[in-house]
This record gives C-alpha cells, structure tokens and sequence, in this order.
C-alpha cells in the first residue's frame, strides 16, 4: 500500500508535514535530514528537489535550491539518497519539484526512478490539471505515485471540485495567493478560506501551507485541515547550522510543543 | 500561396506542441480570465477605435517602410527596413503595451507590473502607464541595469519603480521570475504586461496580435512600393521573438515568403556564452510555456550570454519553436562581433543606428542567399541610442587593434 494512503488511514488531525531542499545545506544531508524528521515527529515529508527557476518560491526556498545546485545536486543524487533514507524509515516521502524537471527526465522514466527509490506522492505546482490528464495521469498511476494539487484562496467552486476529482494524494491548501516562505498572524479572512473549504467535504485530506512557520500557526492550521506544511521557516532554522540533525529535531520539537 | 498552411493557435495556447500555460495555480485566475476575454475584448469596435488612434496619433504609425538604397547595392539585392525604431520610446515594444494597457483597464487594474531586458520594453510599459495615470514597476536584471542605464533613467523619468532583479544571471530571465512571483502575491489589483511572445497562453497569442500591426502595413507599404504585397524573405532579431512575431504574423500560412529568425550566438555557439536557443535548445517549459530552451540533462534552465540584454534569454516563444521545428523559419545565429560590425556598417551605410538587438538581424545579411532581384524586408525593432556605452568600447577598441 502506499504509504501516504496509510498515514491517511492512521492518522487524520494534525499531520504534521515538513518540507526540506534536497541537498542544502550540505548535498549529503538529505538522508539525515529525513531520518530525524521523522524521529522527531514528522508524520510525511516534502522533499524539495532544487530548481534553477522556482517561480512559485520565495527567496529562502530560492537561495536554498541555488546552493543545493551549486553542492552538485543532480537527480541522480537524490534518487540514490532517497534509497539510502528507505533503509531507514517508512515515514511517507513526496517530492515537490517542478514540471520541467520531469520532462527533461522523461515523464515515465522519472515517475518509476521516484517511485523505485521510495518516493509516495509528486506534487508538481505547474503542471496545469489539462495537461495532467492528458499527459501524466496514466503515469502516475501505473507506479502508484500519489499527484497533489494545490488550490488558493481565488480558485473558484468549480475548480476545487474538478481538482478533489483529480488529486490522488492529499489537497495542499495554499493559505493566501503568495509565493512560500511568508510568515505572520493567520488573519480572520484565512479562516473563513480554510473554514469553507473545509466544508466542502473533498474526499482528500487537506494539509495548509504557505506562511506556516511555528507551533501557533501549525495549530491554528491543523484547527481547519488534517494538518498543515512547513517550509520555509524550516529551512531559515538549517542556515548556517552545522549540527543539522540537532537543527532538524530542535525545529520539529518548537513546532509540536503544546501552546499556551 | 502554393502549400496549405495553417499555422495558428489553438484554444488551450498550442502551436502544434509548444505553449499552453504551465503556471502555479496562485495565477491560474489571473491568466484564465485573459484567455477567456483577451480575443472578445480586443475585437470590440470601441478597442479597436482606441488602439488604432494611440497607434497614430501617439505612436506615430505607420512606421515607414524604408528602400534601403547603399545596403542593397553592397548585398546585391533590395533591402527594405520595417522602420519599428521611429516609434514613440524607439523601439516595437510600443506596440503591445499600448493594447496591454487598454485590457489592463477593462480588466479594471490599477498596478502594472512588467519586465524588461534591454529596458524597451521597460520604457514603452512604463510610458503607457504615464498615459493612463497607473502605478508602474518594472522588473529588470541587475546586470541589465548596469549596461541600459539610459533606459534605466528614463523609466525612472516617466514615474516607474525600477526593481533589481537579482538572482540568477540577474538578467531578463530572472527579471522575469520576479515579475510573475510579484503577480503571484498581488492577484487582485495587477496586470503583468509581458513584453514578449512568451510566458503563458494567451501571452504569446496576445502580443502576437498586437505586434502583428507591423506585418499589416508591411503588406499595403509594399503593394504600393513595390507592386505586390509580399517580400521575398523577413529578417528579424529573436529573444522572445515579439519583433520577429509581429513582423511574420500575415505571412506566416505565405510559403512564397521565407521567414528568418536571428538569435544572438553571444561569443559563439558552442562557447558556453550564448543565447541561440534553435541550437542549443530542447524541449521543455520556461516562464508557463512549452518551448524550446536552453537546459542541462538534468532540466535545469541554463544561464544564456549575449552583449544584446534583448537577446539574452534562455528560451524562445512558443510560435518561434514550433515555426523552427516545422522548418517554415530558418534560424541564424550571430556572434557578439558580428552584430556590432553589422551595427556599425549600419549607421555608416544608411545613417541609422540599431539597438544592438536589431543589429544580429542586419548581421544576418552576410549569412543569407538571394538574388538581385529578391526584396527582403529587415524589422529595425528599435534605435541604438541605449547601446552607445556598447558601441564607443566598440569603436576605441577597433582604433587600438
């Protein structure tokens, strides 16, 4: 079974997922990365895969894919660190990216290299759902990896139905129309996004992210949704640590301390 | 017309494989709205009414088709010159800002966003804004900034916020990622004015049309030159391809009409510092589009070269690749050095002074084959006073050799 289908089954509040770049700070530190994530509470894991031209990321997750590319980062060495990790641990794994990555690759020879090295889910934020169905969707598919789409506070009804029909892995709920790596107060507005959403019932679980950064936000989002993304906060809490399995526990530790 | 072409765009943005919208969907009501107003909305008399008279009365169309008397005694052949540089701001960009900025109104946007290379099309985005009194900041590469400081003033002259652009190669490509990551974050009040046939569906259709008013009169100019009204051959500068677009568009299904695209070969093809994306170009996608482009095996977009900030992108419009592709354009790639001669021979032979964009397509004359008698039609996208610090190193340099 695929193991984002049974974190789903076991657990459906408070799903706590962390986003990390692939490769940064060091391009070995993927697979330490991942262990003590999921040591220290992470129940999945968004594995960013570095990309010269993220148009939807804010300059952390930017500067972090640059590094990561500049270490030497290529697919090969994720693939292989994605294996190594696997020896390890069963904590569902996704890979966020982008679509040109995939093409470049090949579509199905990248979908069976992630899936062969442990990945569960893609998400994959401009691949359009047209596109998707035509070209991408018997793929993922065929190896059972899990396709997730993100919708914002401007999708339409329509659009987030057509969406719950075509997502196979959770729906990754973008909590304000803004590239990652924002922080501050979840505002009224937000809730009433989230609440409405919420209430469409969607078949998927929901996750928010974007401008998630710490306990209280986590919390606030995991009141409306499964659980919520943390990215970019994250990745701030790596720079210029050099104990990152100690950087990666304490940050998950500050994130699932109970608030006040 | 002897081959039944029928080269257009379909509904979802796609000339043959290439284009499409493969954006985030923070944009995906932005761009769903265009595409589904921009044809009606630009179709209304009324629009139609306003663009025409902008177009004349500010842009000072039509650009005069020019029979280019020396140059063509040098070629050997009749050289005609699509007078794009005697625009309003000097260059074609014009031309689509002036239709963008009247959607931008009807979409009822009061913050303009653009991005810029050369600063073209900075400035022209930057003076429409004057016109209608919006709020305008222009996104351009750090690199850029250095090497256009004439236009870099001249936004800032005309009440626009030039940004720095600085990641990446800090040049158009990255000006561009910072473009729509601001749209991204401000969905509601912006309209991004691209200023190429480039980005998402209906991007490169839209701007298409509205540049497709310099192949319009190319038609009549040369019925009335000429006696007929078609040339033998188009000659036009790539980056984005908005020129070239603008200059082939009523001749693109015309088999009796050899289209010829130039890309900047920076310090040569195969030297690691060049932008000729028909060569050193794969499939792939780059800012929402389907196209050709500059990329490792790994999909990783490679950072282009060229002396021309036009010129220096990665990728191509998606019309572009797929007239290379299907082989209705033939590609020239043109050095660094070749365009500044060509420049150079330019101002020398008939008086004017090309942008450095500009100036690859008159380098391409060197490359081409025709006959006495063939009419070829260059597009002078624009005028060269912005590359005078180019061209004066240029000049000392061929005084110390």
């Amino acid at each position: 079974m695929n193991r984002l289908t049974k974190l789903f089954r076991e657990k459906s509040s408070d799903l706590l997922n962390v986003y990390f770049t692939a490769g940064y700070p060091q391009l070995n530190n993927t697979v330490t990365i991942i262990r003590e994530l999921d040591r220290a509470g992470a129940d999945l894991i968004e594995v960013g895969v570095p990309y010269s031209d993220p148009m939807a990321d804010g300059e952390t997750i930017q500067k972090s894919s640059m590094k990561a590319l500049q270490n030497g980062f290529t697919l090969k060495v994720l693939f292989d660190q994605l294996r190594e990790a696997r020896q390890h641990t069963e904590v569902p794994l996704v890979l966020m990216g982008y679509f040109n990555q995939v093409m470049q690759y090949g579509m199905e020879r990248f979908v069976k290299a992630a899936k062969e090295a442990g990945a569960d889910g893609l998400i994959l934020p401009d691949l359009p759902v047209f596109e998707y169905e035509n070209e991408f969707k018997h793929i993922a598919e065929k190896y059972d990896i899990q396709v997730t789409f993100l919708i914002t506070p401007n999708t339409s009804q329509q659009r987030i139905e057509q969406i719950g029909q075509l997502s196979t892995g959770f729906i990754y709920v973008v909590s304000s129309s803004s590239i990652t790596g924002k922080s501050g107060e979840i505002t009224q507005a937000q809730k009433d996004y989230f609440a409405r959403i919420a209430a469409l019932n969607l078949p998927q679980p929901r996750l928010i992210g974007f401008g998630i950064s710490d306990a209280k936000s986590f919390r606030t989002a995991c009141e409306y949704a499964n659980g919520a993304i943390i990215g970019s906060a994250f990745i701030r809490a790596l720079a210029g640590r050099d104990d990152v399995a100690a950087a990666t526990r304490e940050f998950v530790e500050s994130v699932l301390e109970p608030v006040a | 017309m002897t081959k039944n072409l029928h080269i257009d765009v379909d509904e979802r943005g796609y000339y043959g494989r290439f284009g499409g919208a493969y954006i985030p969907e923070m944009l995906h009501p932005n761009v769903e709205e265009l595409r589904l107003r921009y044809r009606e909305m630009t179709a209304e008399p009324e629009f139609k009414k306003e663009f025409d008279a902008l177009l004349k009365d500010y842009v000072g169309r039509p650009s005069p088709l020019y029979f280019a008397k020396r140059m063509s005694e040098h070629y050997g052949t009749q050289i005609y010159l699509k007078r794009e540089d005697l625009n309003h701001t000097g260059a074609h960009k014009i031309n689509n800002t002036i239709g963008q900025i009247l959607v931008a109104q009807r979409l009822g946007k009061k913050r303009i966003i653009a991005e810029t290379g050369a600063g073209q099309h900075g400035v022209a985005t930057a003076t429409v804004c004057a016109l209608v009194g919006v709020e305008c900041i222009v996104y351009m590469g750090e690199v850029d900034i250095a090497r256009q400081a004439p236009n870099v003033a001249r936004m800032r002259m005309l009440g626009a916020e030039v940004r720095p652009a600085l990641s990446g190669s800090r040049t158009l490509k990255d000006a561009t990622n910072e473009a729509i990551r601001d749209w991204i974050n401000n969905p509601d009040d912006t309209h991004y004015i691209i200023g190429s046939v480039v980005g998402p569906h209906p991007y490169p259709d839209m701007v298409a049309r509205f540049q497709s008013v310099i192949s319009e009169e190319m038609k009549w100019q040369l019925q009335e030159k000429i006696g007929r009204d078609y040339p033998d051959a188009i000659v036009a500068c790539v980056g984005g391809g908005s020129n070239a677009a603008g200059a082939f568009y009523h001749y693109l299904n015309d088999d009796r009409v050899r289209l010829v695209s130039v890309e900047a070969a920076g310090k040569g093809i195969h030297t690691g510092e060049s932008a000729a994306t028909s060569v050193l170009g794969t499939e792939g996608i780059i800012h929402g589009s389907r196209t050709l482009l500059m990329q490792t095996d790994d999909g990783q977009i490679v950072e282009p070269y060229s002396i021309s900030a036009g010129l220096d992108y990665p990728g191509i419009g998606p019309l572009h690749a797929f007239l290379i592709d299907s082989k209705r354009a033939e590609a020239i790639s043109v050095t660094d050095d070749d365009a500044l001669a060509a420049a150079l021979f330019t101002a020398r032979t008939e008086g004017i002074i090309p942008a450095l964009e500009t100036a690859h397509a008159f380098a391409a004359l060197d490359d081409m084959e025709y006959g006495p008698d063939d009419v070829i039609v260059v597009c002078l996208s624009g005028r060269g006073d912005k590359d005078l610090a180019a061209f004066t190193t240029y000049l000392d340099q061929l005084k110390d050799s």
